[in-house]
């Protein structure tokens, strides 16, 4: 506990303090309270790149809903044999080199890439698509990057799930997208809300994926907070900037936990 | 017409986990190219092998990754299982809100960690380097292996404890003789995954690393950024089967308490 007080949340109020001084001649912090870093901050500069990080990471939740919801109920029907093979499939790429996996997608989508190349074999264009530094190979690379952390929750939440519970919907004349409507989907709400969570906070502060596959003229979040700190040297500002990313997240969270108790108090 | 939506429903899975694996399978395929420009396929050749062999600065950066890696893992190792031990001992309302508090790591984006840490480092006069590094992947290890620990803690019985007790035991004997040994899978599980997140760790190391303390992410992202050397792709092939298959060793120490990450 100590251990984790002093490394862990003693560094976290003192990004939360620094944001409230000014920057010092030669870069570091001048011990001044002032509400500047703050300020700065409503410039439609940074307000769009904030805004931009809140639709990226949103767009990666929802697509990652779409994709891992049909694999995680495809998991938890399997025997269970086959249920750990997927589980081992689905986490080894999760925990292995984030960064050189995302390195990979330069590959594939560059101009002169295994995608272009592939699509042009066939036909289906004449000219190589631009991807590699657009949102889009953003997008694909958080999508790609984070789709376990939706899948593992949902795949907890529907491996509980009562199958007899869809086959009396469906005695009960239910269609199949009703049966998933009222029956599978509210069942496995709290897996759906842990994954989203999962997926929205580390999209929403992503770094290496907007670096890498992201161009000069998108800036998530996560670039900005790199930028104040290693190269413009501003911390007080960087502070200020990844306090409100910090804020963002912890509202979140705490909604999240909120929403959980009650419907833990509920049931 | 179940069946077919079920076929469908396993297409999109398929699809998924071909997903997850194509650009792991291009990359190592094109680390063994033959080409300068590595753009396109020119014949097989294991070359950049040996370039990256005999690449000091490389060695070097690996050299740091593994004291980096193996330093905090043994940190974090400790730190977690004392964690897990005494939150398995409180009170469940206090439990739950230190638990909480103590995967809160788990959750915050990785960038407020590194800034943190620089941050507080800076302040506090350490000077950035191997030994910030370090600490930095011990913080982000503890909680991980608090909860690998926990999984399989919340499935041992009781009962054996306690018989232990009964037939004379101290606590410290009952823990250290039947307990601690059935938690041994779990924590070998729990050491690898750790040492595997501090090798694979780039962004903590991006912010908490001084002069002369390159760990191979760092080197990497140098290599990504410059874009010089194919080398790169080889070290990247290298890099990414090592840590599959220290997840996939640790995956099995721990059998399903991996799973256990994702239900808290």
């Amino acid at each position: 506990m100590a251990w984790m007080g002093l490394f862990f949340f003693l560094p976290l109020l003192l990004v939360f303090v620094i944001s409230f001084m000014m920057r010092g001649t030669y870069g570091g912090v001048e011990w001044v309270f002032s509400l500047d870093n703050y300020a700065a901050l409503l410039d439609p500069l940074y307000l769009r790149i904030y805004l931009r990080s809140i639709l990226l990471a949103t767009a990666t939740t929802l697509l990652c809903l779409i994709l891992g919801f049909p694999l995680a109920y495809y998991m938890a029907r399997l025997p269970a044999h086959w249920q750990a093979v997927w589980m081992v499939l689905i986490m080894i790429p999760f925990w292995t080199n984030f960064l050189v996996r995302t390195y990979a997608w330069i590959f594939i989508l560059r101009s002169e890439g295994l995608l272009n190349t592939v699509l042009m074999e066939i036909g289906l264009i004449s000219q190589p698509i631009e991807i590699l530094y657009t949102d889009a190979a953003i997008l694909i690379g958080l999508v790609y990057g984070y789709l376990p952390f939706m899948v593992l929750p949902l795949y907890a939440a529907l491996e509980r799930l009562d199958r007899s519970l869809v086959e009396a919907a469906a005695d009960l004349y239910a269609t199949g997208w009703s049966r998933f409507r009222r029956v599978i989907l509210p069942l496995a709400k709290p897996g759906v809300a842990a994954g989203c969570l999962l997926v929205f906070i580390p999209s929403v502060g992503a770094f290496i994926t907007p670096d890498l596959l992201g161009g000069a003229r998108t800036m998530m979040v996560g670039n900005l907070i790199q930028h104040e700190f290693l190269v413009v040297r501003d911390w007080p500002f960087g502070s200020a900037v990844s306090f409100v990313l910090m804020a963002m997240v912890m509202a979140g969270l705490w909604g999240y936990l909120r929403w959980e108790g009650r419907s833990w108090l509920w049931r | 017409m179940v069946k077919i939506r079920f076929l469908g429903v396993q297409g999109v899975s398929l699809g998924a986990l071909a997903f997850l694996y194509l650009p792991v399978a291009v990359l190592i395929a094109f680390s063994f190219n033959d080409s300068r420009l590595s753009a396109v396929w020119q014949g097989f050749t294991i070359r950049w092998y040996g370039v990256m062999l005999t690449d000091d600065a490389l060695l070097a950066a690996i050299g740091n990754s593994l004291v980096v890696g193996l330093c905090s893992t043994v940190v974090a190792t400790i730190l977690g299982l004392l964690a897990a031990v005494s939150l398995e001992r409180m009170g469940s309302a206090r439990g739950r809100l230190v638990e909480t508090t103590l995967v809160l790591p788990l959750v915050i984006p990785e960038i407020m960690m590194g800034v943190a840490l620089m941050l507080f480092f800076v302040t506090a006069l350490v000077p950035l380097g191997l030994l910030t590094i370090t600490i930095g992947h011990a913080v982000m290890n503890v909680p991980v292996v608090m909860v690998i620990v926990r999984a399989r803690l919340r499935k041992l019985d009781p009962k054996l404890e306690e018989a232990a007790r009964d037939l004379g035991a101290t606590p410290w004997q009952a823990f250290r003789r039947v307990t601690l040994p059935l938690l041994v899978p779990s924590i070998i599980g729990a050491v690898l995954m750790a040492f595997t997140i501090s090798l694979d760790d780039f962004i903590v190391a991006f912010f908490t690393a001084g002069p002369g303390s390159t760990t191979l992410p760092l080197k990497v992202y140098s290599m990504v950024k410059s874009g010089v050397s194919p080398a790169i792709n080889a070290l990247s092939a290298v890099l990414i089967v090592v840590s599959m298959l220290l997840i996939a060793v640790s995956l099995w120490f721990q059998r399903k308490g991996g799973v256990a990450l994702f239900r808290e």
